[in-house]
C-alpha cells in the first residue's frame, strides 16, 4: 500500500481515527508520519547517515584529517566505508569518534562487560565499579532508595578493597 | 564430514525443540573479536590474510570438543552452491558467502557452534539452539571465547572494550538474536504496533536471513544494537525477561483470540495451505513458507495434526533453492526449482 500523503513510499503507518463519531483510516509511509508529528523518528542504528550527518557540523574538517599511523587509514576512508582499519584507529580517532559511538550505543562510551583473563580480575573489578555506578545514579534518579542502598553499600566493599 | 551428509537432516536450530517453541524457533548469540597485531580484515593484505584464515583455524582445532568435534570448510575453495547451502542452514552470513580471499568456517556436527574465519571482524562465533535458551547458548560461545583467548591475543582497549572493524559492534561484541514466529500478531494485523514497540527500544528486526534480510512473512529475527556500556548479563537478562516474554505473550493472546472469534476463518486458512502444498505442481520458497507457517502454527493450536513439526522444519529447509539443487544433484534455473519444490513436498506428504 502506498501512502496516503506522498504517494512514493510504502506506508508502514496505519492509524484509526475517531473523529465525531467518523472513523477514518489513515495509511501513511515513516516519513509522512514523522512530519505530522504521529511517530517518532526511530530508526535502527544506520551508520552510513549517521556519519553524512556527523560532516556537516561545523569544525569537523579538522577532524576529517586524522590518520592513523598504524594502518594510514584517514578518517575520511574510514566516513565513506564505515569500517575502521585497525585497533589503533580507535585511538587514533577517539575524538572523532567519541560522538558516533555515543550515538550507537545509547550515549554509552566505556565497555563494562567481559574482559580477557590475561588482563586479570583487577580490569573486571574497575568495570563493576563504573557499573555499579551508574546504576545507582539510575536508582537515584527514579527515587528507588532501597536499590541505591544496597548498590552504595556494594561500591564502598569494592573500594575498601 | 563433506557437505553432502549435510544435506540429509536438520541442524539443531531447526528442531523445533526447546522453551516456548510454540513461538521462539531459534536462539543465538554472535560475539565479535579481532587478534591483536592485524590489521582488520578490510585492511589485510591477501598474505596477511591467509596467514590469519591458518593460524585461527589452528586454534580452532586445538579448542575442538572431543565430543562434538569441529568441521571445518575452506570457503575460498568451496563451490557457490555449497556456499550457499551454508547459509541455508545459518552457518554462515551472506557476506562471507560472497566476499572473496581467504576465509572459512568451523562448526560442530551438532550446527550449534559456528566460527566463522575473516568475515567482518576476524572471529565471528555463533552459538545457535532451537527454542528460547539464552543461557546454553551464551554459557557456550562464551567457553569457546575463554578457550580461544588462551590462544590468541584479542584486540582489546581499556575503554572501549573488544575492538571491531565497525564502531557499531564494539564493546562486548555481542549480537542476541531469537528468532519469533508470529503468525497470529500477523493475522491481527497487530504486528505493526509489537514491531514499532521493538524499535522503541532501539532493537533491530529483521527476517529470517538476518543482516540485509526484510521482515516479510510471519518470521522476525529481534537483535540488540547497543554493545557498549552494559554488560553481556545485562543484554541478555533484558531479551530473557522483558523483550522476548512480552512478546511471546502478544502473539499467545493473539492465538487466542483467533481461534475464539475466527476459528473457523483460521481452520480454513491452515487446511488450504495444507491443500496447496499437497497439489501444487511448481512453488516458490516464499509461497511454502507461507503455507509451512501455517501449518506450524496449525500444530502448536491443535487443529492441524497430519506433520509434526519436525517434518514442518524440515520441508522448509529442504525446500530453499541451494539445498534442493544439492538434493538433486544439479543445478536448476528458478522455474525448475519451483517444480522441484513441488515434487519434494509431495513426496515428502506421502502423495505423488
Amino acid at each position: 500500500m502506498l501512502c496516503q500523503r506522498c504517494k512514493k513510499e510504502a506506508a508502514t503507518f496505519h492509524l484509526t481515527e475517531i473523529v465525531k463519531q467518523e472513523t477514518r483510516e489513515r495509511h501513511l509511509c515513516d516519513g509522512c508520519a514523522q512530519t505530522e508529528g504521529l511517530a517518532i523518528k526511530q530508526s535502527p542504528v544506520d551508520l552510513s547517515g549517521m556519519l553524512a550527518q556527523f560532516v556537516l557540523q561545523p569544525g569537523i574538517q579538522e577532524l576529517a584529517q586524522l590518520s592513523c599511523p598504524k594502518c594510514k587509514m584517514t578518517f575520511v576512508e574510514f566516513r565513506s566505508s564505515g569500517l575502521l582499519g585497525c585497533a589503533e584507529d580507535y585511538d587514533a580517532f577517539e575524538r572523532a569518534l567519541l560522538p558516533l559511538i555515543e550515538r550507537a550505543h545509547e550515549g554509552n562510551t566505556r565497555h563494562t562487560g567481559k574482559t580477557p583473563q590475561r588482563l586479570g580480575a583487577g580490569r573486571n573489578f574497575q568495570n563493576d565499579l563504573v557499573r555499579l555506578r551508574r546504576d545507582l545514579a539510575r536508582a537515584l534518579r527514579v527515587e528507588d532508595y532501597e536499590t541505591a542502598a544496597r548498590l552504595r553499600d556494594q561500591i564502598n566493599v569494592l573500594q575498601s578493597r | 564430514m563433506s557437505l553432502n551428509d549435510l544435506t540429509g537432516l536438520t541442524g539443531e536450530w531447526l528442531r523445533g525443540e526447546g522453551p516456548r517453541n510454540d513461538v521462539v524457533i531459534s536462539t543465538r548469540v554472535r560475539l565479535a573479536r579481532n587478534v591483536r597485531g592485524y590489521p582488520f580484515v578490510p585492511r589485510l593484505s591477501a598474505a596477511q590474510r591467509a596467514e590469519l584464515s591458518d593460524l585461527l583455524r589452528g586454534g580452532i582445532h586445538a579448542i575442538s570438543p572431543g565430543q562434538d568435534p569441529f568441521a571445518y570448510v575452506d570457503l575460498s575453495e568451496a563451490t557457490d552452491l555449497d556456499r550457499q547451502v551454508l547459509v541455508e542452514r545459518h552457518l554462515i552470513s551472506r557476506q562471507l558467502a560472497e566476499t572473496d580471499g581467504s576465509r572459512g568456517v568451523a562448526f560442530s556436527r551438532s550446527e550449534t557452534v559456528s566460527l566463522m574465519i575473516n568475515e567482518e571482524d576476524h572471529l565471528r562465533m555463533q552459538s545457535i539452539r532451537s527454542g528460547f535458551r539464552l543461557d546454553e547458548v551464551w554459557d557456550e560461545i562464551d567457553r569457546i571465547d575463554d578457550l580461544l583467548e588462551q590462544r590468541f591475543e584479542y584486540a582489546f582497549h581499556p575503554r572501549f572494550g573488544y575492538l571491531t572493524a565497525c564502531p557499531t559492534n564494539v564493546g562486548t561484541g555481542i549480537r542476541v538474536s531469537v528468532m519469533l514466529h508470529l503468525p497470529a500478531l500477523k493475522l491481527t494485523s497487530e504486528i505493526e504496533r509489537v514491531l514499532r514497540a521493538a524499535k522503541d527500544m532501539r532493537l533491530a528486526v529483521r527476517g529470517l536471513f538476518g543482516e540485509g534480510t526484510e521482515a516479510t512473512g510471519d518470521f522476525f529475527q529481534i537483535s540488540n544494537q547497543c554493545t557498549l556500556g552494559r554488560s553481556e548479563r545485562e543484554i541478555l537478562d533484558e531479551f530473557k525477561t522483558e523483550i522476548i516474554p512480552r512478546i511471546v505473550d502478544y502473539e499467545s493472546e493473539a492465538r487466542c483470540a483467533l481461534v475464539r472469534d475466527r476459528g473457523v476463518a483460521l481452520d480454513d486458512k491452515i487446511w488450504r495451505s495444507y491443500g496447496a502444498l499437497c497439489n501444487a505442481r511448481a512453488i516458490s520458497s516464499e509461497e511454502t513458507l507461507t503455507h509451512l507457517s501455517l501449518l506450524r502454527l496449525g500444530s502448536h493450536l491443535g487443529r492441524f495434526d497430519k506433520l509434526d513439526l519436525r517434518a514442518t522444519n524440515e520441508i522448509f529447509l529442504m525446500t530453499q533453492p541451494a539445498h534442493l539443487q544439492k538434493a538433486m544433484n544439479a543445478r536448476l534455473s528458478g522455474e525448475q526449482r519451483s517444480v522441484a519444490r513441488a515434487e519434494f513436498i509431495r513426496k515428502r506428504l506421502g502423495l505423488n
